[in-house]
């Protein structure tokens, strides 16, 4: 890396465009968005149905490549990578929580939580050690055995996160995470991502319909028709 | 990484007993179906060969005809053998131990109100050398008897148990057609011959008395012939070829008329025989393998279909496509692992009554237990490679969103 990289952000999208489709019936999803997320920030993204936001999230995911444009991901060319290596690019620096929670069933909390640590290859006992530190941080020491289908949704919520973040990732990507949780729930698991933005720097991208879930971050990014509508940040953290 | 992988197979195993069991079913049973017939086909196998190393080992028949030739070989116009053939052998070959001509008709034995059908063969006294065959009681021709064939006979077990049941039949006359014969000995049992032929259904009279009173001629259909101890019947058998070509006069170049066969030949015969029944017996239990194989694969895509999620979430998460792949794949192996694990100790139970219950001897077949083994193993790669690249090619977006 070149000194150029000090200031460079952590995402950087610009132009991208993603179209589903050719000719008459080509779907433009992303018609070309800019956008710069600096690390350790706390950004929201909201927009109605169909307005691209999904599309922006799987792209800078790295589950998704953009049609045309660029994406600089620490300064890697995110749409010239295959998908082993985006695979890999996931694997040691993206955390997923998911609107649906997707944990395995019928596994137990700590073994969902090591999970991303087996695909590292980390041993037997680092899984175990880091998989209690991260159930621990969620607020969850004592559920390691519990499966997924004896904890409460909310409960669910925070061993995903605990998921995401066992793996100490520069970025959290969350998708409607409390989409499915009642608003005390919500709550909680909001103040939870907020204290591991603040105290460990952790950069979370979140998707929200949820205006006072929206709150708890910095900036707001609105999507409409495949455009950036509007971006603006809240409590005068950022200008 | 590989060790990982296999607890996670058995984490995913574990999570869905009763399918896994239900799926493994197939394989536990078409391996079972395979090592039983094969063990028991091994079993025919062995006990032909012990059969007929019973009949001695060191024997040699020599016959008229061509033996196992086709229909068309045979020639019909082949001289019978004489006593004098015999005498020729016993003679002039080197090396034997004794020589025994025989002839054989099929008669009716009668002893006062029961009869019993049954082989009267005329032999002399160096068959039972040849054979191998004690007496159970009584004592075998004499000299005399044989030279001016006399009316006696020794019975085998058989025919003694359904003339006379628990009486002692020496001295008794029994009648075979028109003939009265008196009882001089009892052979003992040798039991069925791998046919299923009842080697203790006759009755021996001395050879003459055969030829003389029941068949009417002097002809000799059979000459046993049992070479000494350490001789290679091979040998033997060549010397036998060669005196008889001569003897009955076959021009170089032209067929034998007759046959000479040892033990071996018969032996190699049958245990090929029983060699292609077990070859298709195995060969149909290796379909049901097969099908086994197929319920693998059909579990399997049932199984990546319901855990679309699950890839989804791997995949989000920072599996490669190598991973989901493997992971699929080494729970195909490992569920048909188990598959044959259980189908060889359910096939070697099966194998094991079955041949209690036929009485066959129980033949355990190590290469058959390690084919099975690689078998269900490669039943599991090859059914389960279809199922693990279908998972670990889809498209974790599109999965993530599978409802």
């Amino acid at each position: 890396m070149n000194t150029e990289s000090r200031n460079r952000h952590l995402i950087e999208l610009a132009s991208i465009a993603k179209t589903y489709g050719v000719g008459a019936y080509a779907m433009h999803a992303l018609r070309g968005i800019d956008l710069h997320i600096d690390k350790g920030e706390f950004v929201a993204v909201m927009g109605p149905s169909g307005s691209g936001k999904s599309t922006c999230m799987n792209i800078l995911g790295c589950l998704d490549t953009p049609t045309s444009g660029t994406y600089l991901f620490n300064g890697i060319e995110v749409g010239a990578l295959s998908r082993d290596q985006r695979a890999l690019l996931r694997r040691n620096y993206l955390g997923f929580v998911f609107q649906g929670f997707n944990l395995l069933n019928r596994t137990s909390a700590l073994e969902n939580v090591e999970l991303p640590l087996i695909y590292r290859g980390a041993s037997a006992s680092e899984r175990h050690r880091r998989g209690h530190e991260a159930l621990e941080a969620v607020g969850l020491a004592g559920w390691e055995s519990h499966t997924p289908s004896e904890l409460s949704g909310g409960q669910e919520q925070r061993v995903a996160i605990a998921r995401a973040l066992v793996i100490e990732p520069e970025v959290l990507m969350a998708d409607e995470p409390t989409g499915n949780l009642d608003s005390t729930c919500s709550r909680e698991i909001m103040e939870l991502l907020c204290s591991f933005n603040k105290e460990r720097g952790i950069t979370i991208v979140m998707v929200t319909h949820d205006l006072e879930m929206a709150r708890y971050s910095q900036r707001t990014i609105r999507f409409l028709d495949g455009l950036i509508d509007s971006e603006e940040s809240n409590g005068g953290k950022r200008s | 990484m590989i060790w990982q992988t296999i607890l996670l197979a058995l984490r995913a195993i574990r999570r869905n007993v009763l399918r896994s069991s239900l799926t493994i079913l197939g394989i536990v049973i078409g391996v079972a179906a395979v090592i039983t017939m094969v063990t028991l086909g091994d079993g025919a196998t062995a006990q032909v060969t012990t059969d007929i190393s019973k009949l001695g080992s060191n024997m040699l028949q020599v016959r008229p005809g061509q033996g196992f030739r086709g229909p068309g070989g045979t020639r019909s116009t082949a001289d019978m053998f004489d006593v004098d053939d015999a005498e020729g052998i016993s003679r002039e070959i080197f090396g034997l131990e004794a020589v025994a001509p025989t002839a054989s008709r099929s008669q009716q034995a009668i002893y006062g109100n029961k009869n019993w059908s049954t082989s009267v063969m005329g032999t002399t006294n160096p068959y039972f050398q040849v054979r191998d065959w004690e007496l159970e009681s009584g004592r075998q021709f004499t000299e005399g008897e044989l030279r001016s064939g006399r009316t006696v006979c020794i019975l085998g077990s058989t025919v003694r148990d359904e003339l006379f049941g628990d009486q002692d039949p020496l001295g008794a006359t029994i009648r075979l057609q028109k003939l009265s014969c008196q009882v001089i000995g009892v052979l003992e049992s040798k039991g069925q011959t791998g046919f299923g032929h009842d080697q203790d259904d006759m009755v021996m009279v001395p050879l003459r008395t055969l030829q003389r009173r029941i068949a009417g001629n002097t002809d000799v259909d059979a000459i046993y012939v049992s070479a000494q101890k350490g001789m290679s019947t091979t040998a033997v058998k060549e010397d036998i070829e060669a005196l008889m070509r001569e003897q009955r006069r076959i021009a170089p170049g032209e067929d034998d008329d007759f046959h000479v066969r040892d033990m071996q030949e018969i032996v190699s015969t049958l245990t090929s025989t029983t060699r292609v029944l077990t070859g298709l017996l195995g060969a149909v239990a290796a379909v049901s393998l097969l099908v086994g194989g197929i319920g693998i694969m059909n579990i399997m895509l049932v199984s990546v279909t319901e855990r679309t999620r699950e890839i989804g979430t791997r995949l989000a998460i920072g599996a490669l496509e190598r991973d989901v792949l493997m992971q699929f794949l080494i729970e195909a192996v490992v569920l048909s692992s188990f598959g044959g694990f259980f189908g060889i100790i359910l096939g070697l139970l099966a194998a094991a009554t079955g041949a209690h219950v036929l009485g066959m001897p129980f033949v355990l077949n190590l290469g058959i237990v390690a084919n099975a083994v690689v078998f269900s193993a490669a039943v599991g790669v090859i059914f389960g490679f279809f199922p693990a690249r279908k998972a670990a090619r889809l498209d974790p977006i599109e999965a993530l969103r599978h409802e």
